[in-house]
């Protein structure tokens, strides 16, 4: 017998290659950049103290803290009833309530945002113009620019993770555990409390954490809202370390504490769940019967409706509104009705058409390329086909914790300097979004080949196929639709990644989410509406087209989270 | 020359022993049973013929060439086996046509020639209506069918069968199990066939190798198998058994509570001074009052301590008088003794068998 070469050797190779290349060097980098002196390359900490010597940067810190907590307990107050309704009572209308939460859930926030400053502006927004014209009084009664206004908004875009992590608990806790408490003599309230919410209460709070940390690491609505106001949050304070003169140094050392907070807090995530509480929760529900609500069952619904129509329906309205005028203050009125915002962006705004294809072709790069590792690496994973896979599984995991911004200056500090001097290319936010997004590949892909018997392949092989044509003739025909269901989920936040793209966009690169930042600057609402109402027409298209291809709910899945 | 051998094979994972020793060597043609209870190491035996693992000791032969070793092993698309899996594994994705004629068309065999071979498999397994149907449209019985005629109609070198049997339900079993030896009789392919079920390794098999703790226990044809256990776990493995275990003074065997000649016991003379046999429980007979006749026969008084009307027979169990020892037998519908009723119990000791190995 003479030795073979194990092909697989080559491509493990060129994986950890890819892997060092997008995850561990720009963490690295971003290490190693916050301790040294940025004109010596000496190790100091004189970054650190810079970051945070002075109590404006402190207070920005303590600020996101704030912030993070307020929208979580927001987050709650809509996402608890509005799920327990849906998945445990006879409440009418679950149908629509689910399809509004989806619109909710992909809706970019920034863009709500907007549509809330058309809506609450201090005179000008729409609710505002109501109040002073049904009470006469001078002044409005909601000022969006606070960081009341900021909480608001930002919940109203991130109530559906709670929203799906509880339903997706509640759904699986049978009526038989409730009933045995009813039998017991428990009340309907009682009952609740002591039973149902326990079981679910893991749940929960992983979903409260998750609140928490996609709060923290928000760029977009503190940048619209935060600024204006004239207060700062850590991501807010970071942009303004990279205006010029852009100091990365002091910017990484700002940005770490934002990184160990979130380390932190994913592992007592991990911890509460994998602890013997929700193995309850995860199992199979037994058989399920409704709660019925009697006439609260309208009350319940139009809470939901409520909360959804913050979301959803008025701002959409809003916007497109404003997307269709030639000015928006002047209202719904056929003289003022217009499609000239859209072709001028499209044709003869500079940079605004380049945008839009920027954005849809990064992010269509971004995902094949996160696609294409994570099939490769959760194969060799899970089949633990070489030492140190592992490994791999990891790496391809790390980017989970790292928030976007973060990300980005890690990228900027390990790529914008020659010799690659990739600032300002296509490549380097291809290559981001690649990185930022493969978490989301990789568990979505690791489920699927879990979910194949390996004795699929040794077939093919015994019979005489190799290793390649057993992964082409059946694994990629097997996981066929779900891996287009996991392209399109990282190309659906690809192509309205902001906070990544903030730090690492060039004059030709512009995305447009980023356009979107620089016509709010520019304070042209029609115009920016035309643009955030195209980003949400092409999501929703997208999402629908999805739905049709690979199931229903392909978005709300808890699995993924 | 054996189609296929196995010396002094060993698998290890980490630190926990799966497979140890396994010395075997089947001719070809022949249809060979591992059988032994779970965790045994049989899958991982067949795992390591297929190429799918590497040992970690010893060596694996086809046709006299090493195919495995703890170095290098040919990777199993080079061995021209065919294996059944306990999943079946029936893609999905492709008709039951298409699955059967997977392994020819790889063989790069002319279209004509693939035809003919589908035909004619497909008409064995009797599922030539249902070619162009997909998997999951097929009920589990006919799912088997398509995963052996999959892997017989390569004609491969060597065929494994990893419990091909145990998704199914107990009437299924009993057909398909006949089906697998009638298909053995017609292509006559060397076989290595998993399983934890004795008769199916009884009716298919021409040899069975009784593993246990990863090592083999004994490898022959059913028949001495069941009446020539050679060691207690086999005895207890294959079929029911009682354990008689004594000591040999002289010529006499003394039990518990009684003692008997030893001179017609078999191999006598070579017994070893601690001894258990293995007895089957049709070898132990019942009598209201001692028979006459055949005075070489053990003749023990007793009584009978439980008893269990099953239809097609009564089920005993009887004991010495003065002895601990509870003896089980089988017994015709008619043959009726009350509970407590004393009884002659009547053993030929020339059906004792002697047996190896501790009570477990
Ligand atoms: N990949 C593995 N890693 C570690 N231990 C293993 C592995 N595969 C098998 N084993 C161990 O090796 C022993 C033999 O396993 P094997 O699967 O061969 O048993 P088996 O005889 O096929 O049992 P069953 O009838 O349950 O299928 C078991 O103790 C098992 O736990
Ligand atoms: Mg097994």
């Amino acid at each position: 017998m003479k030795r073979r070469f194990d092909p697989l050797i080559l491509l493990w190779i060129v994986l950890a290659a890819a892997l060092t290349f997008l995850v561990v060097n720009p963490l690295l980098r971003l290490i190693i950049t916050s301790l040294e002196a940025a004109d010596t390359g000496a190790w100091t900490l004189a970054n650190y103290v810079s970051a945070y010597g002075r109590p404006r940067y402190l207070q920005a810190l303590y600020n996101s803290l704030m912030l993070g907590g307020a929208v979580t307990v927001l987050c709650l107050v809509f996402a608890l009833p509005i799920a327990w309704a849906v998945s445990r009572t006879d409440m009418p209308g679950k149908g629509a309530i689910r399809l509004l939460v989806l619109g909710a859930f992909i809706t970019p926030p920034y863009l709500g945002a907007i549509g809330w400053i058309l809506l609450a502006g201090p005179n000008a927004g729409w609710l505002n113009r109501a109040w002073m014209g049904l009470t006469g009084a001078t002044e409005g009664l909601f000022d969006i620019y606070s960081f009341a206004g900021l909480t608001f908004i930002i919940a109203i875009y991130s109530f559906p993770y709670l929203f799906i992590f509880t339903s997706s608990a509640l759904d699986v806790v049978s009526s038989e555990m409730e009933d045995a408490a009813n039998i017991l003599g428990a009340g309907t309230i009682r009952t609740m409390a002591r039973i149902t919410l326990p079981m679910v209460l893991p749940a929960i709070i992983g979903g409260a954490i998750v609140t928490f940390l996609e709060t923290i690491a928000l760029f977009g609505s503190p940048a619209l809202i935060a600024i204006p106001a004239r207060f700062n949050v850590v991501t807010t304070q970071l942009l303004q370390f990279f205006s010029p003169p852009v100091r990365t140094e002091v910017a990484a050392a700002f940005a770490i504490p934002l990184l160990l907070i979130t380390v932190l807090l994913f592992a007592l995530q991990r911890r509460l769940i994998s602890r013997k509480g929700f193995v309850a929760v995860t199992g199979k529900g037994g058989e399920r019967r409704l709660i019925e609500l009697g006439p609260w069952r309208w009350v319940m619904l139009g809470y939901a409706f409520l909360v959804l129509s913050m979301s959803v329906l008025l701002p959409y309205a809003a916007l497109s509104q404003a997307a269709l005028s030639r000015a928006w203050g002047r209202g719904w009125r056929l003289d003022n009705l217009t499609l000239h915002n859209f072709s001028y962006l499209l044709f003869e705004h500079a940079t605004a058409g380049r945008s839009v294809l920027n954005s849809f072709v990064y992010a269509f790069s971004a995902a094949c390329l996160a696609i294409f590792l994570s099939l490769a690496i959760a194969y060799i994973v899970a089949r633990r086909l070489l030492p140190f896979a592992g490994v791999l599984g990891f790496l391809a995991m790390a980017p989970f914790v790292v928030p976007g911004i973060v990300l980005a200056i890690a990228f900027y500090a390990a790529y914008a300097p020659p010799p690659l001097a990739l600032y300002g290319t296509g490549l380097i936010l291809i290559l981001a979004f690649t990185t930022r997004f493969l978490p989301i590949g990789f568990a979505n892909a690791s489920a699927a080949i879990r979910g194949i018997n390996p004795e699929m392949e040794e077939a093919v092989r015994i019979l005489g196929g190799g290793r390649l044509l057993a992964v082409r003739r059946v694994l990629a025909p097997l996981m066929k639709r779900s891996m287009i269901g996991a392209w399109l989920l990282v190309f659906i936040p690809a192509t309205r990644e902001l906070s990544t793209a903030m730090f690492l966009y060039g004059p030709n690169t512009r995305t447009m989410s980023v356009m979107l930042m620089d016509l709010s600057e520019e304070g042209n609402f029609e115009n920016l509406a035309a643009l955030g109402f195209m980003l949400l027409a092409a999501t929703i298209v997208i999402v629908g087209v999805g739905s049709r291809l690979v199931g229903g709910d392909f978005m709300m899945r808890r699995d993924r989270s | 020359m054996s189609k296929l051998s196995l010396h002094g094979l060993g698998k290890t994972f980490g630190r926990s022993v799966a497979v140890a020793d396994v010395d075997l060597a089947l001719a070809p043609g022949e249809f060979v049973s591992l059988l032994g209870p779970s965790g045994c190491g049989k899958t991982t035996t067949l795992r390591m013929i297929a190429g799918f693992m590497k040992p970690t000791a010893g060596r694996i032969a086809m046709n006299g060439g090493t195919i495995s070793d703890p170095s290098d092993m040919v990777p199993p698309e080079k061995r021209g086996m065919s294996m059944i899996f306990q999943s079946y594994a029936i893609w999905p994705n492709m008709t039951v046509g298409e699955n059967v004629a997977f392994g020819l068309k790889l063989r790069k065999l002319p279209t004509a020639e693939v035809k003919r071979r589908l035909d004619k498999i497909l008409a064995v397994v009797r599922l030539d209506h249902l070619v162009d149907r997909y998997p999951a449209e097929l009920s589990g019985g006919q799912q088997q069918r398509v995963a052996l005629a999959r892997a017989i109609v390569i004609e491969p070198e060597v065929l494994l069968l990893d419990e091909p049997l145990s998704n199914l339900d107990a009437s299924l079993r009993e057909e398909m199990r006949s089906e697998i030896r009638r298909l053995h009789d017609e292509f006559r392919i060397t076989t290595v066939y998993v399983t934890h079920d004795q008769s199916e390794a009884m009716v298919t098999s021409d040899r069975i190798v009784v593993m246990n703790h990863g090592r083999i226990e004994q490898v022959a044809d059913p028949v001495s198998l069941y009446n020539r256990p050679r060691t207690r776990f086999v005895a207890g493995f294959i079929g029911r058994t009682n354990f008689l275990d004594g000591r040999l003074q002289g010529d006499t065997l003394v039990f518990p509570g009684f003692t008997v000649p030893a001179a017609r016991v078999p191999d006598a003379a070579a017994l070893p001074a601690e001894v258990s046999f293995s007895l089957r429980p049709h070898d132990v007979h019942l009598h209201r009052a001692p028979p006459a006749g055949d005075h070489a026969a053990w003749r023990l008084p007793g009584r009978v301590v439980e008893r269990a009307f099953l239809g097609e027979h009564w089920d005993y169990v009887v004991q010495p008088d003065g002895s601990s020892l509870r003896l089980r037998t089988t017994t015709a519908p008619r043959d009726v003794h009350e509970a407590g009723a004393p009884v002659t119990i009547e053993i030929d000791p020339t059906r004792l068998v002697a047996v190896t190995g501790s009570a477990e």
